[in-house]
């Protein structure tokens, strides 16, 4: 890396290379009050969502971990936590405040809206001030989490954006960074490539009874995918079969061996380089959920052009395409059309990619983010009491 | 399984002028190419294979839009069918070599 890299050390020495207060709800009935207080105190950033209440089990396990995990992610500065009870309210805080990072809840129960918006429009507004004094500090590479997904796949992913983002994974893991990738549905037909790359029997077991869980699901709903799998984008884009997107998602994974198999939004805690996470393949709830594991920077390979962002990872948008890097151009970080054409190298084509990640965590705003994409979707396990 | 290979420049020995490629195959051994740019029917055109560089030249039989896929093989009904050197599918109906690929004449195996 020839580039100095500057980002935030936070107080449990993560870091992160974005600096937002952001103004979290609980539950959707939350969201009004935390727009509200995200309107009057400039500099926060509120994160609506569409769910959080009468949830049970896994599911509420997982909308836990998810607040929980966006909150603590070291591109925030800091949180503002907003929901219509107190107890769950003070749970998501509890969490976030591991990390020592300042935090503070409030309940709409007993209070009302505006009583609300007054009191934490305060609180939000002493957090902005605090924060933008924070300053970037000399960083590693190696203290970077990056996540990597893909979308609107289509045979241009698997020949250039997908082998190029493969390059950075390599390079990343190779210097010390952690990557997660994920898309449980998108391995089917490469699931065994993916298996065979696993540190451990008991990580290939798991990643295993992991997929076979999700195939047994949709198996479950007396359907296949052949209806959604590949989707409508990928056949437009010369993709037929599930098998053939998997390879292409796959050739995004880079060579290194695996090292942990994560739970949706959870922590990796085998130490640094390439985990899979089980997620969705669709891309705001993947994005989400890898953010919330604590990923700062993603990753995004597209072929036909898929416009997705999130609201505190910057997502770094790179095509092969030619037609969709002259049609979308304002939506592309790095063309590697030259892949195609073969005017350049793979080698080239990583080049240009590592100096954009090098350029965006020092603050540069991707495209996404310039363009003002904040998918923020939580993932549901499934339907509320 | 023996499959009747488009034949490679390099077998034939053969200098064919042409102005460039126009379609890439990942493997050495896969039966499709991907299309990097419009291919028009009866067109003659090179593709270029990724993992030795070496060229082949089929004539389309069909128009194929970029980044759609050209058969390199002939194949009966459902034979597998390999991209990446990994089965990607399987025909549903007789292939030629220079045919347009695509979901009237590929499935997934897994359904």
């Amino acid at each position: 890396m020839a580039q100095q890299l500057y980002g935030y050390r936070r107080e449990n020495g993560k870091v992160g290379i974005r600096n937002h207060v952001i103004i979290l709800p609980v539950d959707d009935i939350s969201n009004a009050a935390c727009e509200a207080v995200s309107k009057q105190i400039q500099g926060t950033l509120a994160l609506p969502h569409a769910y959080g209440r009468l949830q049970y089990g896994p599911d509420l396990d997982l909308h836990f971990r998810t607040m929980i995990g966006i909150g603590s992610n070291p591109n925030v500065a800091a949180v503002i936590v907003i929901g219509i009870e107190e107890n769950w309210s003070k749970k998501i805080a509890d969490g976030i405040a591991e990390t020592g990072k300042p935090v503070s809840y409030f309940s709409i129960e007993r209070n009302g809206d505006l009583e609300i918006i007054r009191q934490a429009s305060w609180k939000a507004k002493e957090y902005v001030q605090w924060a933008t004094e924070l300053q970037r500090v000399p960083i590693e590479l190696s203290e970077l989490t990056v996540s990597i997904k893909c979308g609107e796949s289509d045979t241009t992913t698997g020949l250039g954006s997908c082998p190029t983002v493969s390059q950075a994974v390599d390079r990343l893991v190779d210097a010390g960074a952690t990557v997660f990738f994920g898309e449980t549905s998108e391995l089917t037909g490469g699931e065994h490539l993916i298996a065979e790359r696993m540190a451990t029997p008991e990580l290939r077991a798991k990643f295993m009874d992991i997929y076979d869980d999700y195939v047994g699901e949709i198996e479950s709903k007396g359907v296949d995918l052949l209806g959604s799998q590949p989707t409508q984008g990928n056949i437009a884009g010369g993709l037929s079969t599930i098998e053939e997107k998997a390879l292409g998602n796959i050739a995004k994974t880079g060579s290194k061996e695996i090292v942990g198999v994560l739970d949706p939004a959870e922590k990796p805690e085998n130490g640094n380089g390439l985990y899979f996470m089980d997620t969705s393949s669709a891309a705001a709830e993947c994005i989400t959920l890898m953010a919330a594991g604590g990923a700062v920077l993603h990753l995004f390979p597209t072929g036909q052009g898929n416009i997705i962002g999130n609201p505190i990872e910057p997502v770094v948008k790179i095509t092969a395409n030619p037609i969709t890097a002259a049609t979308m151009s304002e939506h592309i970080d790095v063309d590697v059309q030259g892949l195609l054409a073969r005017s350049i190298t793979l080698e080239e084509a990583g080049d240009q990619l590592m100096e954009i990640i090098a350029r965006t965590v020092n603050g540069r705003l991707t495209s996404a983010e310039s363009l003002g994409h904040r998918e923020f979707v939580m993932t549901k396990l499934y339907r509320s009491a | 399984m023996v499959n009747n290979q488009a034949s490679t420049l390099s077998e034939k020995q053969e200098k064919v002028v042409t102005s460039t490629h126009k379609f890439l195959i990942h493997h050495r051994g896969d039966h499709v190419g991907v299309a990097t740019s419009e291919i028009k029917q009866g067109e003659k055109v090179v593709g270029v294979y990724m993992d030795d560089n070496s060229e082949v030249v089929v004539t389309a039989k069909a128009d194929i839009p970029l980044s759609h896929k050209i058969s390199l093989v002939n194949l009966e009904k459902d034979e597998p069918v390999l991209k990446y050197g990994v089965q990607v599918g399987i025909t549903t109906q007789k292939w030629e070599i220079g045919d347009y690929v695509h979901t009237h004449n590929i499935k997934t195996a897994r359904w």
